[in-house]
């Protein structure tokens, strides 16, 4: 399946050259400003249009990895492969990837020290799409070890008050959790290599490994250790209101709506293929913990009176409903858990982008010190009206189709857990309502009512956001029709090595109850 | 030399027969003592010390050459394969050729380091270049050597003269202690390490490694105390060198103390001298009790990594930071020589270069840095560093992040080809420690990072764009960061709606971080210090050693290659 043209390396290239271009050119003088914003706005874009070029050349019905480039990387000795490939669980995260950059660039214009902040931010997204491509498990490694560098550098250089703190916070967290998916990574190619006699890291024949209960649980443990610190999931999610707070605005875009992904992806593609059995064993303590998540962020958020940490802490709850989708193992599950880190993807970035505007106008996210915004910003208002609804749920827009799809994919394996995680969207309807009537609602004090409206460029950058929100919302079959082929496949996967099916009315429908 | 080596290889004849003898396996070695000799010569003859450049020029060629001759080496063994030469003396084989060149190569980069050292603190002649030669001769000497009385011979000769290079700067209070330190621990080691040979020798009825194998495979020692107690020793004299816990006391204020080129020398050539010689003795000649051994040099790895990261978190001073973190990395090779197994050997290989490249360049910079006086090395003098020499930041916070093992550095691909050498022979949780051990130590490296990349001095105005540099923390880091820092506890109760409180080793960690970071806050520098001019050669040693790290990491086949195939044409298998 070689193709001519080198999609998928490209992808990864276009912006880590960009990157060290900006970075180790000295374009610091005020007339190289543009040039630098120029530079980095094309490479992103650049980037997107060869998203939306391997979306246009993969094939729809295909589950398997597709534009797959395997090169030797290391000789022999190693044995690590430049080996990418794409299918319909990652193709999308790619593309969600892809959007979110450049608006985050857009928005970045100004930051003082343009040039490396874009140097930064290329990086991380070289090392972000290098993470959702590669299926060679040392170089996905590499690429997720990579995301902490520039992150580390964004929240540190430009963060506000606290970053310092929070930057160390982020990468210690991280770092840990990454230690041991670097040992359990050699330690599942050392046991493959005793079973099949060659040492190999990648991705298909690690998935025929033989382990026994023990070795898959260590080893499910060592990975998801890395995947939960990232995602970030309850309990280890301690580091992600600091981070995401602290962190320049583009930067909680990035973090929260792409880099957050690549924990729960992670669980998807490796611990979901490596580890089928383990996570059978597991599911109902993991299950337990996304439901936490969901109940507890979901009841922390309610108390916040910070627009950002509000977003945090109903970020991970969201979290919680993408791993519970993931882990009840259905097909309906897993395609809405996926569908979810599309969405939430979005939905958060465009939240995180609006109190971004909010913050340049009133210097603040207390709830408490803004009143009837609506009056002076009706353009904000709506614009965030739409966003807020997604995010709770609203049928007619993307967040309800994903959650339908979790809660009732949960409901069909594991019923007990879906019941009480629905408490949760109950919930994040109330502390979003809430916030907005305090941040939009209600007669307009002085300051309030001197709030620009959104600009030209703003409101560019919110449409597209806005239109993939109702696109989605109303007609996903698209995004689905991609996704469910490898959703399918995992799924069979999984059920084969466990020899533990769902029920036939996952499959089937009505059809499998009569 | 040779005469040395018929002395200890014809003892008991009576009539001396001169062996034949292969030129070219001795040869780097003898290249660089020749080179150092007339240098030496030279020096002595002309009426004025020599000038610097001389002696530079002088050192880039001698060691260039042995390099040349090691290529040379590596064509022959590769296509006559490995052999033993001089009766068994010595050994010619993918890994001392590996060991040469490395050694070769760090004498160079030292050399076009120590020039701009020399030139500033006005240091003249050609003694420091004489002395490095010598040592590195010594290192070489330790990696060929076949026979325990070589290793000894070589141990002395790079250990001698480096307390004389520790001591070099005179000027320098701490320069003599730090000497008198490592000489008075050296030449215990050095008694404890002879003791060992002659337990060794006691109890197997050689100090060839080749017969000293033979012996062992041949005879099973029944009461084998002084076998054990021999090997022991040996181990305890190596330790000592590579500086492996828990003989490491001399480490942090050796390399402190010693001149900043010398330190940078000492780390990459000592440690990768003293764990050829290692690698050989347990491999060569000790390989059939590796049940008797394995578990001390596990003991030693886990107390070298743990102890190595720990303890450089409370360190101020750049040099003893970076001496325990060079601990830690002891640690890591040790997790190579623990495995002792091919994967492994060609991992501590790996490890050795990717780390004399590492930290050479490290110290180059640390070097230039110093000032006059080569005094100037607390972290708080670090600050702002991006913003008055950015490129100088740029390569250091690589340098730092390859040592913390950041992807596509050559830092990485060392720690992932140990820890998969320990994994390969079952040793996960140590695996698994050295792994933790680099979290912590990616703290310390990066606490640098965020000094030289935070505000420079007090009052600077915010948001300007006239600055030059990378990035830059406006001034509120030092005003706003500070009072933040400074009241934990309040701005916790600030934010208290954060309902879910950490888990207890979360806070824990919290409240260290606080405490460092606090420390780091109010260590504000009185005054901006001046940025300090990089002599052309420093940068391009800098230039090497951070280009190497990064290009490799990149481009990671030909090293690891390079390494294995070293490790394949290993004698004795």
């Amino acid at each position: 399946m070689r193709h001519e043209v080198p999609f998928l390396t490209l992808l990864i290239l276009i912006p880590a050259i960009a990157a060290a271009v900006l970075g180790l050119l000295g374009l610091d003088r005020r007339m190289h400003r543009e040039l630098t914003y120029a530079l980095a706005l094309l490479a992103s874009l650049a980037t997107l249009g060869f998203a939306i070029a391997v979306l246009v050349v993969m094939k729809v019905s295909d589950g398997g990895f597709q534009l797959v480039s395997d090169h030797d990387y290391t000789g022999t000795a190693l044995g690590v492969h430049w080996y990418l490939g794409v299918d319909g669980i990652s193709i999308f995260l790619v593309l969600l990837t892809a959007v979110l950059f450049p608006l985050a660039i857009i928005l970045g214009r100004n930051r003082e020290n343009a040039r490396v902040y874009f140097a930064w931010m290329l990086l991380l997204e070289a090392s972000v799409l290098g993470s959702f491509l590669s299926l060679d498990l040392i170089v996905f490694f590499f690429m997720f070890e990579l995301t902490l560098v520039p992150s580390y550098f964004i929240i540190a250089g430009w963060g506000h008050q606290r970053r310092a703190y929070a930057a160390i916070k982020f990468f210690l967290y991280t770092f840990l959790g990454s230690a041991f998916l670097l040992v359990g990574i050699l330690a599942l190619a050392f046991i493959h290599q005793s079973q099949f006699g060659y040492l190999t890291f990648s991705l298909g024949p690690l998935m025929q490994t033989h382990l026994t209960g023990t070795q898959g649980v260590l080893l499910f443990l060592a990975f998801t250790a890395a995947f939960a610190v990232k995602a970030p999931l309850f309990p280890l999610h301690t580091w992600s209101p600091d981070a995401y707070t602290e962190a320049p605005e583009e930067g909680s875009v990035v973090l929260s709506g792409v880099l957050a992904k690549i924990g729960t992806y992670g669980i998807i593609r490796f611990d979901l293929s490596l580890f089928p059995q383990a996570t059978r064993t597991l599911a109902p303590i993991l299950l337990t913990l996304a439901v936490i998540g969901i109940v507890y962020g979901a009841i922390v958020a309610c108390a916040q009176r910070d627009l950002k940490r509000l977003v945090t802490y109903s970020s991970l709850a969201q979290i919680g409903f993408i791993a519970l989708g993931t882990i009840a193992l259905s097909t309906q599950g897993l395609a809405g858990g996926v569908l979810l880190m599309l969405n939430h993807g979005l939905i958060v970035g465009a939240l995180f982008i609006l109190i971004g505007f909010i913050y340049q106008r009133r210097g603040t996210w207390q709830t408490g010190e803004m009143r009837g915004l609506q009056k002076a910003a009706p353009v904000m208002a709506g614009v965030f009206t739409v966003v807020m609804m997604a995010s709770i749920g609203v049928p007619g827009l993307n967040g309800f189709v994903s959650e339908f799809l979790v809660l009732s994919g949960t409901f069909i394996t594991h019923r007990w857990w879906a019941v009480v995680a629905v408490l949760g969207v109950i919930v994040a309807a109330i502390y979003l309502l809430w916030a907005y009537q305090q941040v939009f609602h209600g007669p307009p004090r002085e300051a309030d009512e001197k709030t620009r409206d959104l600009g030209l460029l703003e409101r560019a950058v919110m449409a597209p956001l806005i239109i993939l929100i109702v696109f989605l919302g109303v007609y996903p079959k698209p995004v689905l029709d991609r996704i469910n082929p490898s959703v399918n496949q995992l799924i069979a996967h999984v059920e084969s090595t466990t020899g533990h099916s769902q029920p036939p009315v996952a499959v089937k429908g009505v059809e499998g109850v009569k | 030399v040779i005469a040395t080596l018929l002395a200890t290889t014809h003892t008991a004849s009576d009539t001396i027969a001169v062996p034949p003898i292969r030129w070219l396996a001795i040869l780097p070695p003898i290249i660089l003592i020749g080179g150092a000799v007339v240098l030496l010569g030279v020096a002595s003859l002309v009426r004025r010390p020599l000038r610097v450049g001389l002696s530079t020029v002088a050192t880039l060629v001698i060691s260039g050459g042995a390099f040349g001759v090691a290529i040379w080496q590596w064509t022959d063994v590769v296509e006559h394969g490995a052999h033993t030469y001089i009766k068994q003396a010595v050994v010619m084989d993918g890994f001392s050729v590996f060991i040469t060149m490395l050694v070769a190569m760090a004498m160079f980069l030292t050399a076009l380091v120590a020039d701009g050292y020399l030139r500033r603190e006005g240091v003249h002649g050609a003694e420091f270049h004489v002395l490095a030669m010598v040592s590195a001769s010594g290192a070489m000497l330790m990696a060929m050597a076949n026979d325990l009385i070589i290793i000894f011979l070589g141990l002395e000769i790079l250990s001698i003269a480096l307390y004389v290079l520790t001591a070099f700067n005179y000027r320098r209070a701490a320069s003599g202690e730090a000497a008198l330190k490592y000489f008075i621990l050296g030449g215990f080691s050095s008694a404890i390490f002879v003791y060992g040979i002659a337990l060794t020798y006691g109890a197997t009825g050689s100090t060839n490694l080749t017969q000293i194998a033979d012996f062992l495979s041949k005879n099973v020692v029944l009461s084998n105390g002084l076998l054990l107690a021999g090997l022991a020793l040996l181990l305890a004299g190596f330790a000592f060198k590579v500086a492996a816990v828990p003989f490491h006391m001399w480490t942090p204020d050796v390399y402190q103390g010693a001149p900043s080129p010398v330190t940078g020398f000492m780390a990459a050539v000592a440690k990768a001298g003293a764990f050829a010689a290692m690698l050989r003795v347990l491999f060569s000649a000790f390989g059939v009790v590796s049940t008797d051994w394995r578990p001390i040099v596990y003991g030693l790895a886990v107390l070298s990594l743990v102890l190595g990261a720990f303890v450089a978190l409370r360190q101020r001073d750049v040099k003893r930071m970076l001496a325990y973190s060079s601990i830690n990395h002891a640690g890591f090779i040790l997790l190579g020589v623990v495995a002792g197994t091919f994967r492994g050997v060609s991992a501590a290989l790996y490890y050795l270069l990717a780390y004399m490249l590492m930290t050479i360049g490290s110290f180059a910079i640390v070097t230039v840095l110093g000032r006059a006086g080569d005094s100037d090395h607390d972290l708080s003098r670090y600050r702002g560093l991006a913003r008055r020499q950015p490129v100088l930041a740029l390569a250091f916070a690589v340098l730092l992040l390859a040592q913390a093992g950041a992807p596509f550095t050559t830092g990485l691909w060392a720690k992932v080809q140990v820890v998969f050498a320990a994994i390969d022979v079952g040793a996960v949780p140590l695996g698994a420690i050295a792994m933790v051990t680099a979290v912590v130590a990616a703290y310390f490296y990066l606490r640098v990072a965020v000094l030289m990349y935070s505000g420079g001095g007090l009052g600077e105005p915010e948001g300007g764009t006239t600055g030059s540099g990378a990035l830059s923390l406006p001034s509120d880091m030092t005003a706003g960061g500070l009072i933040g820092l400074a009241q934990p506890a309040a701005l916790e109760a600030a934010t208290a709606q954060d309902w879910g409180s950490p888990a207890a080793a979360s806070s824990a960690v919290t409240t260290i971080n606080q405490q460092i970071l606090l420390a780091d806050e109010q260590e504000s520098a009185p005054s901006e210090p001046e940025p300090v001019d990089v002599p052309v050669l420093s940068s391009i040693a800098i230039g090497l050693c951070t280009g190497a790290t990064v290009l490799f990491g990149f481009w990671p086949e030909p090293l690891i290659n390079f390494a294995n195939h070293a490790t394949l044409l290993f004698l004795p298998k």
